[in-house]
């Protein structure tokens, strides 16, 4: 690592270790991953960043467990991926990782309470407990008035605050994000990064974010920088909170 | 996460309906269309249920009992004297014409009873004596004949009432009710002598010899008995049916006609709801990969499609069988098409519609136990 300030290692949630992931053969083969090390720590939110195609979405897709790898390692809360078969790493994705994809993936045909629900009845949970927690979760992120509606009837911001109380409404420790707030509008978007903010703050957590969205760089403890399969540049952030990232990293 | 797995099914109503309409009309037209075949089947054994009699004895080139070739009046002596026939009567069986009041002909199917055993008698006699067919130029009517000779009359025919069977006169003593026939003909029983004296002279004039065994022995031991001493053709009852059934299954295009139709709803059954469930399942992709992606295992996502597959096919499967009873019933009450649903044949299109839907969440299951969870990372 060649940030200095790192020599107190706190708990790590994930540890990649040289990493390969290929697509494809041949003519089309991609090396999107190419023998990467990358460290996200318990209680961080962890963002991302890097020009378009250079692997962020496959980095975090493989520390997900939804995509194999052909080479190296991966810990994540001493789960070693690597060494699971593919029923245990659903059943690990199932009760550690919660995820918050760009185009909510919320079901349309679910209002927003029972898409909330949707992990914890995965989880084997039955529906009526299940929705209670989730009806719950829903106060939380400020939709207590909202449960019943369809996601066609909220604002994209709404539903990323449902999509955010389905992520966590199982009480998982990694959160995954994929460009959270770049279908939203610059407000909204910060109202999605306080929350996620704030659940980075609770010390087993931790929060991964990859994102193009220089507004939102300001809530990120810590920032990777990747460039072409590989990570280039780890650093805390020094514009944290209060200041503007966006001086730091430009994105292409 | 069963009840995700219907709201997302009911969600998707163009897709929904067309899933239940195209189970509804697989298992409509299956049903149906057996329904009328078994009904047309068994109007041409309607000889059997109309008249019966343990033992049939007819010329040996004969296979079925709507195949009339006519037999010496000496062979019912013959049969008589073959030890182990407790007794045999001559039966005539013919189509003729009866003029109705309009001066219209219809086809009538004249049964000539032997006036002394009365072998053959009609089981159901509504109104009459069946005594009183042994006076001069009586009849007995089925109801269809009652319908379809009174056109024409200021009220239906009953008894009393006289009308012409090939320009002799007949006057009815009794109306029955019987199992409708092959040719739509209705039934009119009679004596064999007067049975023979409305039917136009030929050399031979005997249909059948229809005997009974002795007792203590079998049916089907006298009937082997009887060909063997008089070289004739005998058949028990059974033997007769499936002879006769065997012989329209080899003999007509009608199985084929049938069977093409059902194959055609099975297809179309299996074309509309596997395409249709399978582009659902394309569809839902993204929402199939996000619930993996949480966690879902391949087998809790293939009991979900098991179960939107399931629901619709019960859901066909009930419109579908309704919807054939419902017509069933109409052309009973109509008298025709004929229509015929064994208790076996809703449980054998349940059994296909059952098939079909399997082979149809078979396709989503494959597709989704293949699907890439991390599919909804992608735009
Ligand atoms: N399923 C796939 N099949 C083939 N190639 C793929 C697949 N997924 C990703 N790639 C390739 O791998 C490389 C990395 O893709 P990835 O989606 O991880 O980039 P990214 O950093 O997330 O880009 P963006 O910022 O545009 O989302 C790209 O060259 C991409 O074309
Ligand atoms: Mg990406």
């Amino acid at each position: 690592m060649d940030n200095p300030n790192l020599n107190l290692t706190p708990q790590l949630a994930v540890d990649v270790r040289n990493v390969t992931k290929t697509f494809g053969i041949g003519e089309t083969k991609t090396v999107a991953l190419k023998s990467v090390n990358f460290e996200a720590r318990q209680g961080e939110l962890l963002m991302v960043v890097g020009p378009s195609g250079c692997g962020k979405t496959t980095l975090l897709s493989v520390v997900a467990g939804t995509l194999n790898f052909e080479e190296g390692e991966i810990d994540v809360f001493g789960s070693s991926l690597h060494r699971l078969k593919p029923a245990q790493i659903t059943e690990f994705r199932k009760r550690n990782i919660g995820f918050i994809f760009q185009q909510f993936n919320l079901i349309p045909t679910l209002n927003a309470v029972e898409n909330v629900s949707v992990p914890l009845l995965i989880g084997g949970m039955a529906r009526r407990a299940a929705e209670e927690k989730a009806a719950a979760i829903m106060k939380k992120v400020g939709l207590g008035e909202k449960i019943k509606a369809r996601p066609y009837d909220l604002s994209g911001g709404q539903q990323q605050r449902v999509a955010i109380a389905r992520a966590l409404v199982h009480e998982p420790r990694l959160i995954i994000c994929d460009e959270p707030t770049s279908a939203l509008d610059s407000e909204t978007g910060h109202c999605i990064m306080e929350l996620l903010y704030e659940v980075a703050r609770s010390p087993q957590c931790c929060v991964i974010i990859v994102t193009h969205d220089n507004r939102v760089f300001q809530y990120a403890d810590r920032m990777t920088e990747m460039e072409d399969g590989r990570v280039r540049r780890v650093h805390e952030n020094p514009a944290r909170k209060n200041g503007s990232a966006a001086s730091l990293l430009v994105p292409v | 996460m069963y009840h995700v797995a219907l709201r997302m099914l009911l969600g998707d109503r163009p897709k929904y309906i067309m899933l239940v309409s195209g189970l509804t009309f697989a298992a409509l037209l299956m049903s149906q269309q057996c329904g009328v075949f078994f009904g047309l089947l068994s109007w041409t054994t309607s000889h059997m249920r109309n008249m019966r009699a343990s033992i049939w004895v007819v010329d040996p080139k004969v296979e079925q009992i709507n195949e009339v070739k006519p037999l010496r009046d000496t062979d019912v002596n013959r049969v008589r004297s073959v030890v182990g026939v407790a007794y045999a009567a001559p039966m005539y069986a013919g189509l003729m014409q009866a003029r109705m009041a309009d001066g219209g002909f219809k086809q009538v199917q004249i049964v000539g009873l032997d006036a002394a055993t009365m072998v053959g008698r009609p089981g159901n006699i509504l109104a009459g004596r069946l005594e009183d067919l042994r006076l001069p130029s009586s009849v007995m009517i089925d109801t269809d004949a009652v319908v379809k000779l009174s056109i024409g009359r200021s009220h239906p025919l009953k008894i009393g009432d006289v009308f012409e069977i090939n320009d002799r006169e007949a006057r009815i003593i009794g109306i029955c009710k019987g199992a409708k026939s092959w040719t739509g003909a209705p039934y009119i029983f009679t004596t064999y002598e007067q049975a023979l004296r409305f039917a136009p002279p030929q050399r031979k004039m005997l249909s059948f010899v229809v005997a009974e065994p002795a007792q203590g022995l079998t049916a089907a031991q006298v009937a082997r008995k009887i060909e063997k001493e008089t070289g004739l053709k005998a058949f028990t009852e059974e033997e007769f049916f499936w002879s006769t059934i065997w012989w329209y299954f080899k003999n007509t295009g009608i199985p084929t006609s049938f069977g093409t139709t059902i194959l055609l709803g099975l297809l179309v059954g299996i074309a509309v709801s596997g395409q249709t469930f399978y582009s659902f399942v394309l569809e839902n992709t993204r929402h199939l990969a996000a619930l993996k992606a949480m966690g879902a295992s391949n087998g809790l996502l293939a009991r979900m499609l098991l179960l939107q597959a399931l629901t619709v096919g019960l859901i066909g499967y009930g419109l579908g069988i309704g919807l054939a009873s419902l017509l069933g019933f109409i052309f009973l009450n109509k008298g025709q098409p004929p229509f015929f649903m064994p208790y076996q044949l809703p449980l054998a299109t349940f059994g296909l519609i059952f098939l079909i839907c399997i082979f149809a969440a078979l396709l989503g299951i494959r597709r989704v136990a293949k699907l890439e969870a991390a599919i909804v990372f992608r735009g």
